[in-house]
């Protein structure tokens, strides 16, 4: 219903039946006069559908890469901003725009980005703190923060490219078309495939090295598989959309809340939730202050902050 | 079986355990005692591979596989809060999933009897955080038992039972073992309780066999004397070796 709300709301009016007649016309073996003029559907298929798709994708493999740290750090906060993997992931990303490389560059270079952010978060939070939970979100702020300067300092080194990193930064979906689709796509099959069959043994990971090992589980290959496909995630959205924060831990939590605690469940509907969710937060941040959007990156912070602090309050009373 | 052949553990120091040799025989009960520190947990530990070890841990000849062979009952396990019961005794079947399979019929089975042995179905879907001390230890027997393995390695099974459950739940543990020739070891600090069900006993301390035999044979006070200090009593009505304390003798 979200899709079909984000496929029609626009500023350009189109009637919904003949929306509706276009997208059959598209199916094999339909033949449907939708009435629509070539303006329409052009807003419809280049603008608006690939909008949709990509909102739906990102969504999905943000709260994907969400689940996915939060069950192999053990620890109901972590996220992929919170952890700093995005903020890696996006100097990555700044580094290739401002060296004036390819679009299909940013995925794989956001990513190593990424994954050297989630390690020094682990190994900072580990000589910080011990393990406790707080510690490694305060790592994650500090590499965040770290990844960022480096950001800043790179984007005014490169002032020509500023105000395209600086749009993307804030996160937006604005002006994908399919060929964006495209190239995020492999990677969120990929990354999502993984996470999916490994939703059994994160609930496996929940019982701590010592009996997850007890049990046959190999504990460190399945951190460092769950780990690679997180942050490849984290970093195709990235490399695509910008920076969106909070999806990763408003999803999980609200799957966990309606369903229940145990992975099998959290992953599986994180992919419906996170798409449904990003997709109805796209279309509030173009028709909020209409016809001006806002970036999308400011209604998730907007919902996510306060959402963070109710998920670390319970998790404070429960321990 | 399970057999331990020079094995010794250490810390980064001297070993904290071994080297020693002991060997279990299928259907067989042994249970492990001594103070505080005498290395118990940790052989268990290194039975599963949980901490590194020299010298061997096999069942006779045949390496153990991870979980399919022997099921271990840690002392202090990790209850997630908002698991279920349910959820977590499914737990135990994950060594005969596969890497990514998903539960059958036949693990439901499994689960179901596990939860009824233990009289657990009334509670299979409560948070484990909702249970008494006394529930959580028994949920924690049942995902030992559901991995369905022929060694159960169990660490104070019954250290938050009263003894009443702690009677009905070592004689689960025996049934088990006599109608499906499950091997146990048990490391318990209840003295007497240890001497009931085990057939045999071992006394380790500072990481060394220092008696191993019969309940009579091990529960002497010389030998309990020498190794928890004085002011134990052993007494037999008939019933075996009941070990008692004595503040008199202690001072």
């Amino acid at each position: 219903m979200i899709l079909i709300a984000g496929v029609l709301v626009g500023s350009v009016v189109i009637d919904p039946t003949r929306v509706l007649k276009a997208l059959l016309d598209r199916l094999p073996f339909i033949s449907l006069a939708s009435g629509l003029t070539e303006v329409q559907e052009r807003v419809l298929f280049e603008i608006r559908l690939p909008r949709v798709v990509m909102g739906g994708i990102v969504g999905s493999i943000l709260a994907l890469a969400g689940a996915g740290y939060q069950g192999v750090f053990r620890n109901p906060l972590a996220d992929p901003y919170l952890l700093g993997v995005a903020a890696g992931a996006g100097l990555g990303a700044t580094f290739v725009i401002g060296a004036g490389g390819g679009s299909a560059l940013i995925p794989p270079v956001a990513f190593v980005g990424g994954l050297v952010a989630v390690l020094a978060t682990y190994a900072l939070g580990r000589t910080v703190g011990g393990r406790t939970m707080t510690s490694l979100i305060l790592a994650g702020v500090a590499v965040a923060a770290f990844a960022t300067a480096i950001q800043t300092f790179l984007l005014q080194r490169n002032y020509e490219t500023l105000r395209e990193v600086y749009s993307w930064i804030l996160g937006r979906l604005v002006t994908v078309g399919w060929s964006e689709v495209v190239i995020l796509l492999p990677y969120a099959l990929v990354a999502g495939a993984v996470l999916v069959l490994y939703r059994r043994l994160l609930d496996v990971l929940a019982l701590g090295d010592d009996e997850a090992a007890g049990l046959g589980v190999d504990v460190l290959r399945v951190r460092r598989t769950v780990v690679l496909a997180a942050t490849l995630a984290t970093a195709a959205a990235v490399s695509v959309s910008g920076l969106i924060g909070f999806v990763g831990i408003i999803v999980p939590h609200t799957v966990r809340l309606l369903t229940g605690w145990s992975y099998r469940l959290v992953i599986p509907l994180s992919i419906f939730y996170g798409a449904s969710f990003l997709i109805l937060a796209d279309l509030i941040a173009r028709t909020a202050v209409a016809p001006a959007e806002l970036p999308i990156g400011v209604i998730t912070a907007f919902l996510g902050a306060p959402f963070f602090v109710i998920v670390l309050r319970t998790v404070r009373g429960s321990t | 079986m399970i057999d331990w052949r020079e094995v010794s553990v250490s810390f980064g120091g001297p070993p904290v355990v071994g080297p020693l040799s002991l060997t279990v025989v299928d259907g067989e009960w042994l249970g492990l005692i001594g103070p505080n520190g005498a290395g118990k947990s940790t052989l268990l530990k290194a039975a599963v591979g949980v901490v590194e070890h020299t010298g061997a841990i096999d069942l006779g000849g045949r390496a153990s596989r991870a979980g399919l062979d022997i099921a271990w009952m840690p002392q202090r396990p990790h209850l997630p809060d908002e698991m279920t019961v349910t959820d977590y005794v499914l737990l135990g079947r994950t060594p005969h999933l596969g890497r990514f399979g998903t539960e059958r019929g036949r693990d439901l089975d499994s689960v179901q009897r596990s939860l009824e042995r233990l009289d657990l179905v009334e509670l299979s879907g409560r948070a484990l955080a909702t249970l008494s001390g006394g529930e959580a230890q028994r949920a924690v027997l049942a995902r030992a038992l559901a991995q369905e393995a022929p060694v159960l390695l169990l660490d104070e099974p019954t250290s938050n039972l009263d003894i009443g459950h702690a009677l009905d739940v070592l004689e689960i543990i025996d049934g088990l073992r006599k109608h499906e020739g499950l091997t146990v070891v048990t490391a318990l600090h209840d003295l007497t309780l240890a001497g009931r069900f085990a057939d045999r006993l071992v006394l380790l301390a500072e990481g060394k066999v220092v008696s191993d035999g019969g309940p009579r044979e091990v529960l002497t006070e010389e030998h309990l004397e020498a190794h928890y200090g004085a002011g134990i009593r052993v007494v037999d009505n008939g019933d075996g070796p009941t070990v008692i304390p004595s503040r008199k003798r202690r001072v």
